[in-house]
């Protein structure tokens, strides 16, 4: 990478990674065979699928289809269940680092949970609190700051590994829950899923999904996104991971310049394939070297005065 | 994007395959497919089975609900669809032999029309070989298997094709038809040492590589394949021999 004059070793909090790049939940994670392909192509973490306590088959299809600047979705948190997924982190644990992603309807379901994913093996748990397509879960339990503060303690008294929380763009008072997080005793915060959605097909006169609700991702959040990880670095102390339609090293760059200490990619998979990883670590440490700018923490942040 | 599309002709296989031929533009390889919207039913994936330069053609057998559904669509009736989506077949490879068996005989079709190939079609019985009008336009040999010998060869596609690789050298063979055929014409190919394009499947929720659902092992069918070369099948190991539901767990084929 580079000529080695700049790193792009990072750290969220005590989670140490090679670089700065993860695979977003969702996206080629439901298998311990993809998670460890998805290893060997850059990344320097993976996150699962989000995973509950019974399997889900999801909603039924229409779920997905492209869009102008990115995809939507409504896959509904299919999932095969937190006891048969034991069966994936093994497989995939053995080969780098793993961060569990779970989605519960309460403090009682996230921390049987995350004390599961901790057994797993997983480097950190990742609180599924901004699905904006599942009824009960996702957003439903993460817009409210109470309800995540009492979700955030009690998934911190029942793991030791890191408790980051993935937050939702689809509320007005995101720096809000980003203290409830905080004040909880949370890790570190990743933002933001996607942004709550509808197609509707005008010859057939309904919504496309199956759900009616999706999510938005892609390109065409990214502004989205580099605005929640500048707010919540205005308003908190805890480390920020960035996340929301990353396809190039300049994206990556401005997520960390707003205050991003790592970042995941999701749809750029689909568009742009796996290389996407090598590609954006590529252009970052030559950028990095460029500018000046040493290592990754050395840029977290840049854009705030 | 989705788009929605005109249904031009409506075409009876059999008793209950049809094939829809519709209006549409976009460039498709052979072996490559989309997913069909069925309005307040599913959307499914269907190989396209014909590639002209203005309209294309899915064909269908009536299985399930969304099929069933999709067979009371008429002429000038309107669907809504997404792609083309994979790789498709590699008609590159020289002198091929083509194989489709069952309603798998629809993503095989449009690699029949393009190279003229020598080809087999197989089917349970008579009654349930489909395209054959098609095939025998363009292929230089079209020979028919049928399970319980009601029409041409008695016996499996895998065992016909094996007669046919003794008798002539072909550079690749191309297949698709149920699991089980497939399995069986790959572990001919491999005890022949015969290069081989085999199209798979998998319960398919986003088809475009995004989503992970369809794996067989590390590879996405929709997106990796869904045709595998010899070399790639050699390291399914889950082909075959087990696949995943709509909620990621395993279920095994026997």
């Amino acid at each position: 990478m580079g000529s080695g004059m700049v790193s792009l070793k990072t750290e969220i909090g005590s989670v140490s990674l090679d670089s700065p790049g993860m695979i977003a939940s969702g996206i080629m994670d439901e298998t311990g065979k993809s998670l460890v392909r998805v290893l060997a192509s850059g990344a320097g973490a993976v996150v699962t699928k989000s995973v509950g306590l019974e399997p889900n088959p999801g909603h039924d299809n229409p779920c997905f289809m492209e869009v102008r600047g990115g995809y939507v979705n409504a896959m509904g948190l299919p999932n095969p269940g937190i006891e048969l997924f034991k069966e994936e982190m093994a497989e995939s644990v053995p080969k780098g680092k793993v961060i569990g992603s779970i989605y519960g309807a309460g403090p009682e379901d996230f921390s049987k949970l995350a004390a599961k994913m901790e057994d797993y093996g997983a480097c950190a748990v990742e609180l599924n609190l901004s699905c904006p397509h599942a009824k009960g879960y996702g957003m439903e339990v993460g817009t409210d700051p109470a309800m995540v503060g009492s979700i955030v303690s009690a998934v911190k008294s029942a793991v030791s590994i890191p408790v980051w929380a993935k937050l939702t763009p689809n509320t007005h008072i995101l720096t809000k829950i980003g203290e409830a997080v905080q004040d909880a005793g949370g890790d570190a915060i990743v933002a933001i899923n996607t942004l709550k959605a509808m197609v509707i097909s005008p010859e057939f006169a309904r919504p496309i999904m199956s759900n009616k609700f999706c999510g938005l991702s892609g390109e065409a959040v990214k502004p989205v996104g580099v605005r929640a990880i500048y707010d919540l670095r205005t308003a908190l102390d805890i480390p920020l991971i960035g996340v929301g339609g990353i396809s190039n090293w300049r994206d990556a760059a401005e997520y960390i310049m707003a205050g991003a200490y790592a970042f995941q990619v999701g749809s750029a998979v689909g568009s742009r394939g796996l290389g996407v990883f090598n590609e954006i670590n590529e252009g970052l440490s030559s950028f990095m070297e460029e500018y000046g700018y040493p290592t990754i923490a050395s840029m977290v942040g840049a854009a705030h005065e | 994007m989705s788009e929605v599309v005109r249904i031009k002709k409506v075409i009876e296989e059999n008793y209950d395959t049809k094939t829809f031929v519709f209006d549409w533009d976009a460039e498709v390889r052979p072996g490559q497919f989309i997913m069909v919207w069925i309005p307040g039913t599913d959307e499914i994936p269907m190989s396209v089975s014909g590639i002209c330069e203005h309209t294309k053609s899915i064909t269908v057998k009536a299985i399930g609900e969304a099929t069933r559904r999709l067979h009371e669509f008429k002429e000038g009736d309107r669907i809504s669809i997404r792609g083309p989506f994979g790789n498709g077949f590699d008609l590159s490879k020289g002198k091929m032999l083509i194989i489709g068996g069952g309603v798998g005989t629809a993503a095989v079709m449009p690699a029949v029309q393009q190279t003229g190939a020598d080809t087999i079609i197989a089917a349970r019985t008579d009654r349930d070989l489909i395209m054959l009008d098609r095939a025998e336009k363009k292929a230089s040999n079209v020979w028919i298997a049928t399970d319980d010998g009601s029409r041409g060869f008695h016996g499996n596609a895998v065992q016909l094709m094996k007669e046919k690789l003794a008798e002539k050298k072909y550079d690749c063979v191309l297949a698709c038809g149920p699991e089980v055929m497939l399995f069986f014409t790959y572990k001919a190919c491999e005890e022949l040492d015969q290069d081989c394009q085999l199209s798979l499947e998998r319960y398919m929720k986003c088809g475009a590589g995004v989503c992970g659902c369809c794996v067989m092992d590390d590879m996405r069918v929709c997106k990796d394949g869904p045709v595998f070369t010899r070399q790639q099948i050699s390291k399914l190991s889950e082909f075959w021999v087990s696949r995943r539901d709509a909620c990621g767990r395993v279920v095994t084929f026997r």
